[in-house]
């Protein structure tokens, strides 16, 4: 048990250090020089070389890259290219706006899916499963702008009881900061909410069809129990893993919602480096990224196994 | 006599009853499956025909009154640039469609060729094939593409090239999986025996084998491309105005939601449609070969 999770934890990190490899790569190596982006087209040779040398950008990209990665495992992630602001700063406010609606919209959405995917499950190819189905799969297809703007519609527009743009700074009273919360929350879980619960679903109907239900069904066994003590204990790793998948989704989808709902977190705070090409604020949030994404992966691998104690078992 | 031709007229016809026996065989497309059809159908004429029936230029500003009712200037109105909003929806299919088709048939066909080569391939170019595609996919693809436009800009080819290697890598997976399990059926390894070479037990064996799979994976993957692209578009770093695309169109125009104009929620519908018609499809074949979409959706 200890060694598996030892070797998960180290594959973790090296997943991470590839990605922060990619994500140097990607943002340093490639066309497109910061020192012209910060200047603009027409700057002189002269000052495009003091800006380089003064960003260091003059040495290799292999010696560029230790640094930044020594600096980043310390906590030093720079400086703002767009506002000479220390990146770690902006990044800290705008992480706990994103966590606390990417925290609300799971704690809604994740026991609702799981309870709809079990009674989705529980009769399956009835009416209400067949609604359920077909209103999941609407709800999975549509981008999460048509959900925000026919949001923004019915209740900011015409109702007028929630903000279209989700304004928070420190005066904000706690009632508005929920107000501000609701709709993108909203946006999030009809995604989020559909995906799970047809996954959840999915992930119980294929334990009903194993041989040991058809067993416990020639016994004569309720159909409660059979769904409540020997289909879902046998579904909770796959289900795991659907809640996992969607958290991953929740860390790209909060970069649209956020934009839509001009959002203070650290989606919108991404969108906007990339526009105004600040490179280490971009390396900075992608890195954050990728790691609650391969934490929350691992976080998962890790449920599978305590959940499943045929996992555990030396071969 | 008489009587007796009269009773045999009387009679179905025997290919009569072969016909009938024939048609309840095939399995039915539900009726949500045909809305599906007629969806895509729909679109496919849009893209090809839109440009052509569009009233008027994608790019002539008819008005100085944003967002102008449609009792102003006709037809569906204008955009937040007194633009008509009929004409850019006509063109914006052909970008929006055409370039959705682009990335996946680009990525279907690398990814494909990626995952069949490892499924059949020695231990270390599988391996190599296999940890390549592990990385793609240890990264919210939302990320790589704006990494991938933070270093080199946004424009057509890279987007093109971008999304094209987030669809190989998914496609390598899942046709690796695929022929993983196709490879070890009987009739393959006869081929094997026979003496066949890789190459031909791929194209003849594997592939027809696997086509059904493939086609539900190719169709999840097209709703992928047309929600990643226009969310590109809508976060302003994927097509760039003035080029008609519905993703433009919702980022132009959402301020409009606030005037009560239905100018952003006309392309979104748009898009909205094609993808619940293309899933609507893709989830009736799916579970003719017992398969939830969803879980595909979210890679």
């Amino acid at each position: 048990m200890i060694p598996l999770l030892i070797r998960r934890f180290l594959l973790g990190i090296a997943t991470i250090w590839i990605i922060s490899v990619l994500v140097f790569a990607g943002t340093e190596i490639l066309p497109g020089d910061v020192a012209t982006a910060i200047l603009g087209q027409s700057a002189t040779p002269e000052a495009v070389a003091a800006i380089r040398e003064n960003l260091g950008l003059d040495r290799p990209a292999v010696v560029r890259y230790g640094i930044w990665l020594a600096k980043m495992l310390r906590g030093d992630m720079g400086t703002s290219l767009a506002t000479n602001r220390p990146i770690a700063s902006i990044i800290l406010d705008r992480l706990k706006n994103t966590f606390f609606l990417a925290a609300i919209t799971a704690i809604f959405s994740v026991p609702i899916s799981v309870i709809l995917g079990i009674i989705s499950a529980g009769k399956p190819d009835k009416l209400l499963d067949r609604s359920i189905s077909i209103l999941s799969l609407v709800a999975i297809s549509a981008p999460e702008f048509f959900t925000g703007s026919i949001l923004v519609i019915i209740f900011a527009v015409s109702l007028h009881v929630l903000p279209s743009i989700s304004y928070i700074s420190e005066t904000t009273t706690p009632l508005g900061v929920i107000k501000a919360m609701v709709l993108p929350m909203l946006t999030l879980t009809a995604a989020m909410l559909a995906h799970m619960t047809r996954m959840t679903r999915a992930a119980i109907l294929e334990v009903l069809r194993s041989p040991y239900i058809e067993m416990a069904i020639l016994k004569g066994v309720p159909k409660k129990r059979i769904i409540f003590r020997h289909a879902i204990p046998n579904a909770l790793g796959p289900i795991i893993n659907v809640i996992a998948l969607n958290l991953g989704y929740l860390v790209a989808g909060v970069v649209i919602v956020e934009v839509i709902f001009a959002f203070p977190g650290l989606g919108r705070l991404m969108v906007d480096a990339v526009t105004s090409r600040d490179v280490p604020m971009v390396q900075s949030v992608a890195m954050i990224f990728c790691s609650v994404y391969v934490g929350v992966n691992l976080m998962a691998d890790l449920l599978v196994l305590a959940t499943n104690p045929r996992l555990r078992q030396k071969r | 006599m008489n009587k007796r031709i009269f009773s045999s007229q009387k009679k179905e016809p025997a290919f009569m009853k072969e016909d009938k026996v024939k048609k309840r065989a095939r399995p039915r497309m539900p009726i949500v499956a045909k809305i599906g059809t007629t969806i895509i159908v729909i679109n496919i004429f849009m893209a090809l025909f839109g440009p052509f029936v569009a009233p008027r230029s994608p790019s002539e500003i008819l008005t100085p009154t944003a967002f102008a009712k449609p009792e102003e200037i006709g037809y569906l109105g204008a955009d937040y640039l007194g633009r008509d909003l009929l004409s850019r929806m006509l063109y914006g299919a052909r970008m929006t469609i055409g370039l959705t088709l682009i990335t996946t048939v680009i990525g279907f066909f690398l990814g494909i060729t990626l995952g069949f080569t490892a499924a059949v391939s020695k231990s270390w170019v599988d391996n190599l094939i296999s940890r390549f595609v592990d990385i793609l996919l240890s990264f919210p693809p939302i990320l790589l593409a704006l990494i991938v436009i933070v270093g080199l800009g946004t424009s057509i080819p890279v987007l093109v090239g971008t999304v094209a290697v987030i669809q190989a890598s998914r496609f390598a997976r899942i046709s690796r999986a695929i022929a993983r399990n196709v490879a070890v059926l009987e009739f393959v390894e006869t081929a094997r025996a026979r003496g066949e070479n890789m190459f031909s037990i791929l194209l003849r064996e594997i592939t027809p084998n696997s086509l059904m799979s493939l086609t539900v994976e190719f169709g999840l993957r097209l709703t992928f491309s047309i929600l990643f692209l226009s969310a590109l578009s809508f976060l302003g770093l994927g097509i760039q105005p003035p080029a008609a695309d519905w993703g433009v169109m919702v980022r132009e125009n959402i301020s409009g939601l606030y005037y009560g104009s239905w100018s952003a929620i006309l392309p979104a519908t748009a898009i909205s449609l094609l993808t619940v018609g293309i899933n609507l499809v893709v989830d009736w074949m799916a579970a003719q070969i017992g398969k939830e979409i969803s879980s595909e959706l979210l890679q």
